[in-house]
């Protein structure tokens, strides 16, 4: 009970901290593409660690603000459905806390795969199927146009996270104490 | 140090600035909603010139948001030539008539009326929003909008989480600042000078400092918050909140005016669309 407690006040302020953190990045580190509205998107490699460390409420709240907030003051107003996408992605990256372990210590390859196969599948869903379609359903754009966009910003993502995002993986898991590392002295 | 939110919070004594935050930001909300939707010039142009007419009472000077502008202006203008790349006939199947003014009609690339009445509209949309976002940032103190997401029913721990957000992004910003500075002394070369591979390589290496002390960050201010008791209530109080006044219901009955006329326009256009080439 305590410790679902402060469970819970974690989520609150890395919910916070990561929305800041993921503002700051997309506003800075952004480098674009060449197609318009779609960029280099470093802060979703962040995201995935959110996600793996804090869960999927923390992360699909946190991309949720960090990107609504960064459109409000770049664009005028959010651009929902990528925002919505965003947040989806977020807590798809949470889900994947339980089977990644990383808070018991050094993360193995074949998690490391699984875990990239896993975020190129939820990017496609995210970027190109429901993205794109929300935009036709939504704001009637044309269809190839948003379609463009969208299977861009698959492929960029996924780069990104499968390089960012595993990097960022495997610094963090090697700062925690591996489980069953302490031994009983004879 | 809170308030330098880029485009920054100022009092400037308008009426704008003591409507309280819910109203501005169920205003907002609200009225971006329904210019989302609509695809009615006529309710467009009217959305327009209501949100400039709230600028100019706003005392929001051009100087402070004319980069913002620019910005905003630049992407739509990106945008509309896209769109008219790659579907230059999508007025012609919106609006089922086809008034040529350039090219003829077996031509990929030619220009009809419809396709840049359509264009037209689509800039409207990217743009009506932008005073009314411009009045609602510059006139809300950050405080205040935690306080009044929390009133107009989001649970006040996702209310806390925002205000965490918006309190840190300074801070945030000025950890990014040293960092690319330290980085850069070191020999890191970041700006756009540099070829791509190396500003990447740049841009993780300023990541990786700023994402780790952040994680110490949650660590330190979940220890603080709990220590202060957070989360052990059902309901929190606000310090900055404010008591709904009569100009308050006086402008949510305006907006909700706006809002019925355009669901009504719905109706009248028989769909999301105002054709006028029938």
């Amino acid at each position: 009970m305590q410790n679902q407690q402060s469970n819970s006040i974690r989520t609150v302020v890395a919910t916070g901290i990561g929305a800041a953190v993921i503002f700051v990045l997309m506003k800075f580190v952004a480098i674009p593409t060449g197609i318009p509205n779609t960029q280099v998107n470093v802060s979703i490699g962040f995201l995935a660690l959110l996600g793996a460390v804090f869960g999927p409420v923390a992360a699909g709240l946190a991309v949720f603000i960090g990107h609504a907030l960064n459109d409000f003051v770049t664009y005028g107003s959010p651009w929902w459905t990528w925002v919505i996408v965003d947040g989806l992605i977020g807590v798809a990256f949470g889900l994947a806390k339980n089977r990644l372990k990383i808070a018991n210590g050094a993360l193995s390859t074949a998690k490391l795969v699984w875990f990239n196969v896993y975020q190129i599948i939820v990017n496609f869903i995210g970027w190109v199927l429901l993205a794109p379609t929300g935009d036709i359903i939504i704001y009637h754009e044309p269809a190839n146009k948003v379609y463009v966009q969208g299977v861009t910003t698959w492929i960029i993502d996924s780069i990104s996270v499968a390089i960012i995002g595993t990097i960022l993986l495997v610094l963090y898991s090697r700062t925690r104490t591996q489980r069953g590392s302490l031994k009983k002295e004879r | 140090m809170q308030n330098q939110l880029l485009i920054g919070y100022d009092d400037r004594h308008t009426f704008l600035n003591r409507l309280s935050g819910s109203t501005k930001l169920l205003s907002f909300v609200g009225l971006s909603v329904i210019g989302m939707m609509t695809y009615d010039t006529r309710y467009l142009i009217g959305i327009m010139i209501f949100s400039l007419i709230l600028f100019h009472f706003s005392k929001i000077k051009y100087r402070d948001v004319s980069f913002v502008m620019s910005v905003i202006i630049g992407f739509s203008v990106l945008n509309l030539v896209m769109v008219y790349v790659f579907a230059p006939h999508y007025g012609v199947d919106i609006y089922g008539t086809e008034h040529l003014l350039l090219g003829s009609s077996n031509h990929y690339f030619n220009l009809t009326t419809e396709q840049l009445f359509y264009e037209f509209n689509l800039l409207l949309k990217y743009t009506f929003a932008v005073p009314l976002a411009l009045i609602f940032l510059m006139t809300t103190n950050p405080s205040e909008f935690a306080a009044s997401l929390n009133k107009i029913g989001i649970s006040y721990r996702i209310s806390y989480s925002v205000a965490i957000a918006l309190r840190y992004i300074p801070d945030v910003q000025s950890d990014y600042r040293t960092i690319s500075l330290a980085q850069q002394a070191r020999g890191f070369e970041i700006s756009k000078k540099a070829p791509f591979m190396t500003r990447v390589r740049g841009g993780v290496q300023i990541m990786l400092p700023l994402i780790f002390s952040s994680l110490d960050r949650i660590e330190v201010i979940s220890q603080a918050m709990e220590l202060r008791r957070f989360g052990k209530g059902k309901k929190r109080t606000w310090y900055m909140a404010q008591k709904f006044q009569r100009n308050d219901y006086l402008a949510l009955f305006v907006v909700a005016l706006l809002i019925l006329i355009g669901i009504a326009l719905f109706k009248v256009n028989g769909g999301r669309f105002w054709n006028p080439f029938k």
